[in-house]
């Protein structure tokens, strides 16, 4: 056992743990960050997804000892009780059905968003290629990224308010 | 408010929703026990499903379990339109399992919306008739001059009060005759039939929701458990002080199989559902107890364990094909002579599809706390379980460990999928017995390989096909042979023809037979059981013999529902052609069926009724010169009858057409000599975004009952793609999944 410290949503944490072990476990065991979910523990589903340094990781494959930097989970992606855009417009496009993928794909989109404010639908599909959902989201999915990318545009200007609701998540 | 160090127990509530984000408030506890709701300040239980507290919050119960089909947010609708609420005073929360209070407590089969459509109105109207009668005796006039809408009791003067002000008279209203209740005309509705967003979108969108996989209880620990590769062996011993050594790892013991823990109210698992014997590794964590389970090295007795073999399934399939004869579904004697008439076009078709799994992304897991009774108590046990019917698991600590079902408190979780496969226990089993023998509560988390080694598979199988049409492009014969699968001489659920299938409840040229193969791996219910395959091969054949006999698919297919009639006259589960060649006529017309199509794209149809849903789907196909297939759109026309929400339905639709093509393009389940042969998401893929077609969904919102739309938009997809297909490249495709006979989803 090792004793780690680590950056998590801005807060500095000790952790005891065995150098190998997965931060995915680290957050959800130890930490009870359990917004991070478990879906393969090898990197194929993106259930796991978390941000290091800002750039989305699959923390199944990610052993503590190689941790480096400051780590956000979905549970700190949120600016307070500011909601991140993307959470605004997974609201308003109803995007969950059974919810387990969403934070991973919350996640991966937030991790493109920061780079791509405008990202067309084949930057999605390359920034979201590792995030399965069983369900079929993915149109909303889809919908859902490019209306956050149109809030981050929108904010910048300071000229629309957001309206949450899901009348037109149908069309 | 910082989210992050939010009690998790707390309700999110959004209350503001400007400047380019949401304000989180909080307000109530969002999951309450039986006890905390009676504390719950000023609120008044008008029935068991509706609360209204004096500053006006409603709440309302959602007793059916939520695994993505958007029940918790569907059943609530109604109540809330019935009895005049505002959509937006209105709290979700979960009930407790209490069959004495809430009746059924499952979800399967697509039957929660009808099952439970009168109840909710009549639970939402009942309340109504109580906050009226309270507004009547108040403002001292009659009934009749006082209507409910906007979470008030409105005076036709415009007089009126809230139903918060009301909470405390109109519970001591007297509760109206069920006989008695007058409903709504649905011209009136202000929310059946409008787009709401699931109540717990906020929370997942946070990574607040609680799955099964997050329970966390004082004391517990974490588990693992590790059966034998071939299903049905035995473990006789394995590594254990190796084991016991790694870090992390409290204890690891060995389970002797256990007949008891199967399901026994579950009467289509045969028996299927019992404790099976392996290892369980007990530790500090997750991790620490899979990185145990890889280091296991465990000797087997699989002498009588399966011997199961795709591969020799698939041959002794094709040996009865040829042989012909079986059991006698649909007698007719017509279609011998026919099938021998020179003047006919004859064609002959062996079709296959596969064994699948769930892969629900939450892995199976349970927690469980056994808590032996001291000084002759009865012992006691709590469950947490991500579950379909969660009542269901009393049987097995009743039935394994002898534990009273009134000593068992049961909480469903929300589930990640559920798809047929919660509706199965064999998890819950295991972590009750390791809980009884480690003495601490353990949470038991399948890992991935777990999961799909140890899955109620969909069920594979074949169908022989061979047709006769006569010299006026009329189907004059139809000779179906199903080849499936029986356990112990029982059909195994979605093996089998029911009875119900169009070919046998509709086709007057049909004669129907079918033989069957002794299975031991299990199966189980998986979306649309038997339709999600039975689709492929009537809708793929059905449109091999309209190119057969030179003529239009829609046309072909309307003339054979022929004159429009309901084959059970009320009986919502028998095929209405009427409704069939509307959904036929709206998917075609929509997806501009017959214009001209660029080289290498095709149009492909496909109809299918189960669930009580009439639904029709055209999927527009790509192909390119190496069989790089891509789904452009899929048009799809259901008739479910109203529709409650307009957002989960069309959800609903979407997912079933992007799982249909996920299946049928790309997964299978093979056994080896016993052995499954995939063991995660590297050889058992689920389709990407990047493969997702446009999906145009249309509801004919018939004078039908409104039903379930969990499954039946699923079982058309697969026809609908490989008619496609041929269209495109004139390929006929006849066993799935593409993957495997060369074509590739792109």
């Amino acid at each position: 056992m090792n004793t780690y410290k680590l950056s998590v949503n801005g807060e500095s944490v000790e952790v005891e743990a065995r150098p190998e072990m997965p931060l995915l476990w680290v957050l959800r065991d130890k930490l009870k960050l359990t917004g991070t979910k478990f879906g393969c523990g090898i990197a194929q589903c993106g259930a796991c997804t978390v941000h290091l340094n800002g750039a989305a990781v699959r923390s199944c494959v990610l052993p503590i000892s190689a941790v480096s930097g400051e780590i956000t989970t979905i549970e700190g992606l949120a600016d307070g009780g500011n909601l991140h855009p993307l959470q605004t417009a997974w609201i308003e496009h109803d995007v969950p059905q059974c919810g387990y993928c969403q934070a991973g794909q919350i996640m991966s989109a937030a991790s493109l968003l920061a780079t791509n404010d405008s990202p067309t639908d084949d930057d999605i599909d390359v920034a979201m290629a590792g995030n399965y959902c069983r369900c079929g989201t993915y149109i909303r999915v889809r919908a859902a990224i490019h209306s956050a990318a149109s809030y981050y545009n929108a904010a910048d200007t300071g000229a629309q308010a957001l309206k949450a609701t899901v009348e037109g998540a149908a069309e | 408010m910082n989210i992050r160090n939010m009690n998790r127990r707390s309700f999110l509530k959004v209350s503001a929703l400007s400047g380019g984000g949401l304000m989180l408030e909080l307000t109530l506890p969002g999951t309450l026990s039986a006890q905390e709701l009676g504390t719950l300040v000023g609120s008044k239980e008008l029935n068991v499903f509706v609360q209204i507290a004096s500053d006006g919050q409603i709440t309302i119960y959602s007793h059916t379990p939520e695994m993505g089909q958007g029940i918790k947010t569907t059943l609530p609708m109604i109540i809330a339109e019935e009895m005049g609420a505002k959509w937006e005073d209105v709290e979700v929360i979960n009930a407790p399992l209490d069959a004495s209070k809430f009746g059924m407590q499952g979800a399967g089969g697509s039957t929660s919306t009808p099952r439970n459509f009168d109840l909710m109105r009549q639970m939402g109207a009942s309340a109504r008739e109580m906050l009226v009668g309270a507004a009547s005796d108040v403002l001292e006039v009659s009934r009749s001059e006082l209507e409910a809408k906007g979470s008030k009791v409105v005076h036709i003067s415009g007089q009126s009060l809230t139903f918060g002000e009301l909470a405390a008279l109109a519970v001591r209203q007297p509760v109206p005759d069920p006989e008695q209740l007058s409903f709504k005309d649905p011209r009136a509705y202000t929310i059946i039939g409008t787009s709401i967003g699931g109540v717990d979108n906020l929370v997942i969108a946070t990574g607040l929701s609680e799955f099964g996989i997050d329970t966390d209880v004082p004391g517990m620990k974490y588990a693992s458990y590790t059966r034998c590769p071939r299903i049905g062996g035995i473990a006789l011993s394995f590594n254990e002080a190796e084991i016991k050594k790694i870090p992390g790892v409290i204890d690891a013991f060995i389970l002797a199989p256990d007949a008891r823990a199967g399901d026994a109210s579950m009467s289509f698992l045969q028996g299927l559902a019992v404790l099976r014997g392996g290892i369980a590794i007990v530790g500090e964590d997750t991790w620490s107890v899979f990185d145990a389970k890889s280091k296991l090295k465990v000797k087997w007795d699989d002498s009588t364990a399966s011997r199961d073999d795709w591969d020799e399934m698939i041959a002794e399939a094709k040996k009865i094909a040829k042989q012909g004869g079986g059991e006698v579904k649909l007698d007719n004697a017509n279609v011998k002579s026919a099938l021998d008439d020179s003047n006919n076009k004859i064609l002959e078709a062996f079709y296959q599809f596969p064994y699948v799994a769930h892969v629900c992304m939450e892995p199976m897991n349970c927690t469980v706390d056994f808590r032996p009774g001291k000084n002759g108590d009865p012992d006691t046990m709590e469950v947490w379980v991500p579950s379909q019917f969660p009542g269901q698991v009393r049987d097995i600590a009743l039935n394994m460990l002898g534990v009273a079902p009134e000593n068992v408190k049961v909480t469903g979780t929300r589930m990640g999928g559920g798809f047929g496969r919660r509706a199965v226990h064999d998890f819950a089993g295991e972590a009750m017995a390791i809980s009884h023998r480690a003495g601490v509560p353990v949470k038991l988390t399948w890992t991935r390989t777990d999961d799909i080694h140890n899955d109620f598979f969909r069920v594979g199988g074949f169908q022989n096909m061979k047709a006769a049409i006569d010299p006026n492009g009329k189907l004059a014969a139809l000779d179906q042979h199903y080849i499936g699968f029986v356990k112990d001489g029982k059909p195994v659920i979605g093996s089998g023809l029911r009875g119900n299938e169009f070919t046998i409840a509709a086709m007057k040229q049909a004669h129907v037979t079918q033989s069957m193969m002794e299975v031991r791996t299990p199966c189980g219910a998986w979306r649309a059981p038997g339709s999600n395959t039975n689709a492929f091969v009537e809708q793929s054949f059905l449109h091999e013999l309209s190119t057969l006999a030179e003529r239009d698919h829609v046309e072909f297919l309307l003339e054979l529902m022929g004159e429009r009639r309901w084959l059970l006259e009320g009986n919502v589960n028998a095929l209405n052609t009427g409704r069939a060649i509307d959904v036929i006529k709206m998917a075609a017309e929509k997806s501009g069926w017959g214009r001209e199509m660029p080289k290498g794209t095709g149009l492909g149809l496909a109809f299918y009724f189960c669930h009580a849903a009439h639904v029709a789907e055209v999927a527009e196909v790509t192909v390119d010169k190496n069989n790089n297939f891509t789904v452009n759109k899929v048009t799809v026309a259901v008739d479910v009858g109203p529709i409650i929400n307009m957002s989960g339905a069309t959800s609903q639709v979407q997912g079933s057409v992007i799982d249909g093509l996920s299946t049928m393009a790309l997964q299978e389940i093979t056994m080896k000599q016993g052995v499954i042969q995939q063991g995660n998401f590297d050889d058992y893929q689920v389709m990407r975004i990047a493969a997702t077609p446009e999906v145009d969904v249309h509801f004919i919102q018939s004078d039908n009952r409104s039903t379930g739309l969990g499954e039946p938009a699923l079982p058309p997809l697969a026809p609908a793609v490989t008619n496609a297909i041929f269209a495109a490249t004139g390929e006929r495709i006849r066993s799935m999944p593409l993957s495997e006979v060369g074509f590739k989803l792109v």
